[in-house]
C-alpha cells in the first residue's frame, strides 16, 4: 500500500490535517487530546521505522523521548534561549546523538537481547534523570514553562499558542516527519530495512552491512523520539519527568502494535483509540483506574488474533471484499503452464558478471590451500587443497557428512576454517566477513532456501541487486528505489534468467517449491558474481524442474565461474567440467566427468564395493 | 568516609537482594531455555506471589502457609497462562512472544490494582525470624539473614529438579537442542507446561517470601523485571549457573553503590552489563548460538 500512485499518501495526511479540527470535536476530541495524540504519532513514525520495518522490537524509547525533551526544555526554561523550534531540533540532535552511542551498545545483540538491553537503558537514564541530573531536569518537578513557538515574520508575529492554534503547528510537524519518513521508508536504505527484518542472515550473505543499517534506523527513531519529546514539553508548557519512565516506552509499542506495525500511521492511530478509550472508559463510564486493564485486554487480544493492528485488519478487510476475483483470476493460472509457455521463448542474455578489480590477474580464481575445519572433536574438513580456474564448471560430488557443505560455508567466509587459507583472484580472503567476500564478487546459493519470505519476488531480487550497485553500506535515505542507476533492468533481467518475470509481484510464501529454488539461485545472481557457489540447487525438484534448472545454470554459467554440489550426477556431470569427490572431509579425487564415473574407490564410496557404473 | 560495619551490612543486603535476583532469573531463564520465550509478565508473576501470599496470610495468620499458597497460585497462573495463550506464540516470532507477554504482565498488575488498589500492603515476617541478630561484629535483621537462608534452599530445590530428575534432564536436553527432543519423541508441550509453571513458581515464592522485607504494590515487580534482565544478560541467557551468578553480582552493584549515592545504582548496573556485553556477548556463563 505503500506503493501506489505518487503522493497519494502524502496528500491524504495533509487533507486529513486539515480537515481534523473541523471534525474531530464533533466525536468528542478535545484540541488538546488531538495534539497529544500527533505527538505520539510523530514519536510513534520513528519507532515504527525501527520495529515496523526493521523488526527491532525496543522497550526503550522512553530514553531518547525524555533526553530530546529534557534538552529542548533546559534550553528554553533555564538558559534564555528563546527559539522554540531552534530548540526542539537541538533536542533531536541530542537524541539522536544518544541514539547513536546507545544503539552501538545495544545493537552488540538481537532478538530477546536487544529487548532486554533497551529496557534496561531506559531504566538508566530514568534514574539519571531523577538524580544525578537532578539540578537540569528538575527532578520530580520536571521542567516547567516551556514556552509555545512563534515566528517573526517581519511584517507580523504569527504566534502559536495553545488548543487549535498550536495544532497548526504539530500538525505542520507531524506532516514534515510523514514525508520524512515515507522517504526514508521507499529509499534503498527503506528495502533493505525490511529485508533485515525478514532475513538477516540473507542480508548479509548478499553483501549488506547490515550492523549499520540496524543501527541508521535506531538512531532515525532516535531522532523521532527527540523531537516528539520536545513538542511534549511545548504542548504542556511544562516537559514532566514521567516522560522517561518505562511506561512510556511500553505505551508506544501497545500503541504501535493496536494501530498496526510497518504502516507508519499505526502508532497515530493506536494512540487516537489509546487516549479516546482512556477519556471515555474513565470520564463516561466512570471505570476509574480500570481503564487500563480494559486496554490491557484489548491489546492482548489484538496481538493474538489480530496479528497487524487496526490498519493490518483494515487492509487484509479492504482485500478480502476487492481482492477476491483477482485472486481467483490468479490461481487458475497453472505454474505449470506459465512454465512451459516460458520456455517457447528465447533464452534472456547471459548476465553479465561483475568487472574484474585486477584484470591483469589470470591466476586460479579460487584457491583453498589445507583448509581444516574442527568443531570440537569432529573434524568436518580436513587438510584439503581446492583450485578452480577462470571460467570453470567445478562439481563437488560425496556422500552424506562428507563435508560439502562446511566446505562452502568456509569459502563464502560464513565460517572460518581451523586453519588453511583461502585466496580469490590473487587475494586473502581468510577472515573476512560474508559480506564483503560477496562484495568481492563471491557468493553462493543455499541448501535450504533463505528468501525474504515477506517480500515479492521482485522485491526480494531488489535487495541484492542493491548491494551489488550500492555497496554494503551507503546512506541514500532520500533517494528513491527508481532512482538508483541500473537497479530495474538487473531486476528484471535476472527476473527473466530464473524465469520468473511473470510472478515478480507474489509473495515469496505463495511461491511453488521449483519457484523457490530458482528465486534462491536468482539471488545469488543479482549481485552478480564472479565465482557462484551453488549448494545443491537441484535438491528437492521434479525431474521436470530439474531440466529447467540445469538450462538455467548453463546459460548462466557464461562469463562467470561456478562451483556446484549436487547429489544428481547425471545433471551434473552433463553440465560441469571437472568434479572434485569429497570423502570424510578430504578430498579423494579430483578429475573429468568421465574419470570420475568409472573410478572404483568414487563407486566404493557411494555403493559400498559394488560394482558397476555409477546409477544416479 | 567509609564505615566498615555499614559496608558489611550493605554487602549482606546485596547477598538478599542477589539471592532473591538468582531465584526470579532463574525462572526467567528455564522458561527462556526450554521454551523460547522470553516471558515479559515474569515480574508480575512476582508481585502476585506476593500478593496471593499475603491473602493466604490474612485468612490463615501463618506465614508458611501463605509461601505454600503464594507459590501454589502463581504456579498455577504459569500453567493457566502457557495453555490457554502462549501456547499459541510458540511459532510466532518474538516480537509477537514479548509482546502478548508484555501486555498479560499489564492485565496482571491492572486486575491486583484494581482489587488491592495502589496502596501498600504489609505482610510481617513470621515470628521466628523477627528481630535483629548479634553477628557479633553487627546487628543484621534476622529475616534477612532467613531470607538468604531460604532462597538458596529454593535454589538447591531448583537445582535438584534441572539436575537430578527425569524432567531437568529434557530441560536441559531442550535448552541445547529442543528440536532434538522434540524428535525423540518425548510430549514437549507437556514439558513446557511444567516448566512454565515451575519458572512462574520461583518468582512467585521468591515475590511472597521477599513481602516482609519490602511493602507490597502492584508495581513492585516492574523494577524487579529489569533488573532480572540484567541479570540474565550478564549471566548468559538460558543458563542456570549464569543466573545464579549474574543475580549475586548484581545484587552487590546494587547494594554496594547505594551506600554511596544510590542515583548511581542502575549506572553502575548497566555498566557492568556493557562490559560483559563488549568482553563476553553471550554472557559470562552463557552459550554462543542462542538468542
Amino acid at each position: 500500500m505503500l506503493k501506489q500512485r505518487p503522493f497519494l499518501i502524502e496528500t491524504l495526511t495533509a487533507i486529513g490535517l486539515i480537515v481534523a479540527p473541523f471534525v474531530l470535536p464533533h466525536l468528542g476530541f478535545a484540541p488538546n487530546t488531538v495534539n497529544r495524540i500527533l505527538v505520539w504519532g510523530l514519536f510513534g513514525l520513528g519507532f515504527d521505522i525501527l520495529f515496523g520495518f526493521t523488526g527491532l522490537l525496543s522497550f526503550g524509547q522512553s530514553a531518547f523521548y525524555g533526553t530530546g525533551g529534557f534538552v529542548a526544555a533546559y534550553l528554553l526554561t533555564r538558559t534564555g534561549f528563546s527559539n522554540v523550534l531552534g530548540a526542539l531540533v537541538i533536542g533531536m540532535v541530542a537524541a539522536a546523538a544518544t541514539g547513536y552511542l546507545i544503539g552501538l551498545i545495544a545493537l552488540r545483540r538481537t532478538g530477546i537481547y536487544f529487548a532486554m538491553i533497551t529496557v534496561a537503558i531506559a531504566e538508566v537514564f530514568f534514574f539519571v534523570e531523577f538524580n544525578p541530573l537532578s539540578d537540569f531536569t528538575g527532578g520530580e518537578n520536571g521542567l516547567p514553562g516551556v514556552p509555545t513557538p512563534s515566528f517573526n515574520l517581519g511584517f507580523t508575529t504569527i504566534h502559536f499558542t495553545n488548543g487549535w492554534s498550536l495544532y497548526q503547528f504539530i500538525a505542520l510537524c507531524y506532516f514534515i516527519g510523514v514525508i520524512i519518513a515515507l522517504r526514508i521508508v521507499r529509499s534503498p536504505v527503506g528495502a533493505i530495512l525490511s529485508a533485515i527484518r525478514d532475513n538477516p542472515l540473507r542480508a548479509t550473505a548478499v553483501g549488506h552491512n547490515i550492523h549499520g543499517y540496524k543501527l541508521t534506523a535506531f538512531v532515525i527513531a532516535a531522532a523521532y523520539a527527540g523531537f516528539a519529546g520536545g513538542l511534549l514539553g511545548v504542548l504542556q508548557a511544562f516537559m514532566p519527568p514521567d516522560a522517561f519512565t518505562f511506561d512510556t516506552s511500553g505505551q508506544l509499542v501497545m500503541q504501535t502494535a493496536i494501530g498496526g506495525r510497518g504502516t507508519l500511521f499505526g502508532p497515530l492511530v493506536g494512540a487516537a483509540v489509546w487516549l479516546f478509550l482512556q477519556d471515555f472508559l474513565q470520564a463516561a463510564l466512570g471505570l476509574g483506574a480500570a481503564w487500563k486493564l480494559v486496554l490491557g485486554v484489548v491489546f492482548v487480544l489484538l496481538v493474538c488474533f489480530l496479528r497487524g493492528g487496526i490498519i493490518g485488519g483494515l487492509v487484509d478487510l479492504y482485500r478480502l471484499v476487492s481482492g477476491k476475483r483477482e485472486r481467483r483470476d490468479a490461481e487458475t493460472e497453472e505454474p505449470e503452464v506459465a512454465d512451459a509457455k516460458a520456455t517457447q521463448q528465447p533464452t534472456p542474455a547471459p548476465m553479465q558478471a561483475k568487472e574484474v578489480e585486477h584484470p591483469a590477474y589470470t591466476g586460479p580464481i579460487l584457491k583453498a590451500t589445507g583448509l581444516t575445519k574442527r568443531y570440537g572433536g569432529l573434524v568436518a574438513n580436513s587438510d584439503i587443497d581446492f583450485s578452480v580456474d577462470q571460467g570453470e564448471l567445478r562439481g563437488i560430488i560425496g556422500p552424506n557428512g562428507a563435508g560439502k557443505s562446511t566446505f562452502f560455508k568456509m569459502l563464502t567466509c560464513e565460517i572460518a576454517p581451523t586453519s588453511g587459507q583461502i585466496v580469490f583472484e590473487g587475494r586473502d580472503i581468510t577472515g573476512l566477513k560474508v559480506t564483503e567476500v560477496c562484495q568481492l564478487g563471491l557468493t553462493k546459493s543455499y541448501q535450504v532456501n533463505q528468501l525474504f519470505t515477506g517480500l515479492t519476488v521482485q522485491q526480494n531480487l531488489t535487495i541484492a541487486a542493491l548491494a551489488e550497485l550500492r555497496g554494503k553500506f551507503r546512506l541514500d535515505l532520500f533517494r528513491k528505489l527508481s532512482d538508483v542507476k541500473d537497479l530495474t533492468e538487473q531486476v528484471e533481467h535476472t527476473l527473466a534468467l530464473v524465469n520468473l518475470t511473470r510472478r515478480a509481484d507474489t509473495p515469496v510464501a505463495e511461491l511453488a517449491y521449483g519457484e523457490k529454488r530458482r528465486l534462491e539461485i536468482g539471488l545469488a545472481l543479482a549481485t552478480s558474481p564472479r565465482l557462484l557457489l551453488l549448494d545443491e540447487p537441484l535438491a528437492g525438484m521434479s525431474p521436470r524442474e530439474r531440466i529447467e534448472t540445469v538450462k538455467l545454470l548453463k546459460s548462466i554459467a557464461r562469463g562467470r565461474t561456478m562451483i556446484i554440489i549436487d547429489h544428481d550426477m547425471d545433471s551434473l556431470f552433463e553440465l560441469v567440467q571437472r568434479v572434485t569427490v569429497l570423502q570424510e572431509g578430504k578430498v579423494l579425487l579430483d578429475g573429468t566427468p568421465e574419470e570420475i564415473r568409472t573410478n572404483a574407490a568414487v563407486q566404493e564410496a557411494y555403493l559400498g564395493g559394488v560394482h558397476g557404473e555409477i546409477a544416479a | 568516609m567509609i564505615s566498615w560495619p555499614s559496608l558489611v551490612s550493605q554487602l549482606f543486603n546485596g547477598l538478599a537482594l542477589g539471592a532473591l535476583l538468582a531465584l526470579i532469573s532463574s525462572g526467567l531463564t528455564i522458561i527462556y531455555g526450554t521454551l523460547g520465550v522470553l516471558n515479559l509478565a515474569h515480574g508480575a508473576m512476582f508481585m502476585i506471589g506476593g500478593y496471593a501470599g499475603f491473602v493466604a496470610y490474612q485468612y490463615t495468620e501463618s506465614f508458611i502457609l501463605a509461601v505454600i499458597a503464594g507459590s501454589l497460585f502463581v504456579m498455577l497462573l504459569g500453567i493457566v497462562m502457557e495453555r490457554v495463550i502462549i501456547r499459541h506464540f510458540y511459532h510466532r516470532p518474538h516480537e509477537d512472544q514479548l509482546l502478548v507477554t508484555f501486555g498479560l504482565g499489564i492485565c496482571f498488575v491492572e486486575i491486583v490494582r484494581l482489587i488491592f488498589s495502589s496502596q501498600s500492603q504489609l505482610v510481617p515476617p513470621p515470628a521466628m525470624f523477627q528481630g535483629i541478630t548479634n553477628l557479633g561484629f553487627m546487628f543484621y535483621p534476622t529475616y534477612r539473614l532467613a531470607v538468604v537462608g531460604i532462597i538458596a534452599v529454593a535454589l538447591g530445590a531448583l537445582f535438584i529438579i534441572l539436575y537430578r530428575t527425569w524432567l531437568g534432564m529434557i530441560v536441559r536436553a531442550g535448552i541445547e537442542d529442543s528440536v532434538m527432543v522434540d524428535s525423540l519423541g518425548i510430549n514437549v508441550y507437556r514439558v513446557f507446561m511444567v516448566v512454565f509453571g515451575i519458572g512462574a513458581m520461583a518468582a512467585g515464592f521468591a515475590g511472597i517470601v521477599n513481602a516482609p522485607v519490602v511493602s507490597l504494590t502492584p508495581g513492585i515487580g516492574d523494577d524487579i523485571l529489569v533488573q532480572t534482565f540484567v541479570v540474565v544478560v550478564i549471566g548468559g541467557v538460558g543458563s542456570f549457573p549464569g543466573a545464579i551468578l549474574g543475580g549475586l553480582i548484581a545484587g552487590e552493584i546494587i547494594s554496594v553503590t547505594s551506600m554511596f549515592n544510590p542515583g548511581y545504582a542502575y549506572v553502575m548496573l548497566f555498566a557492568a552489563m556493557t562490559l560483559v556485553l563488549v568482553v563476553r556477548p553471550h554472557g559470562l556463563l552463557g552459550v554462543q548460538g542462542r538468542e
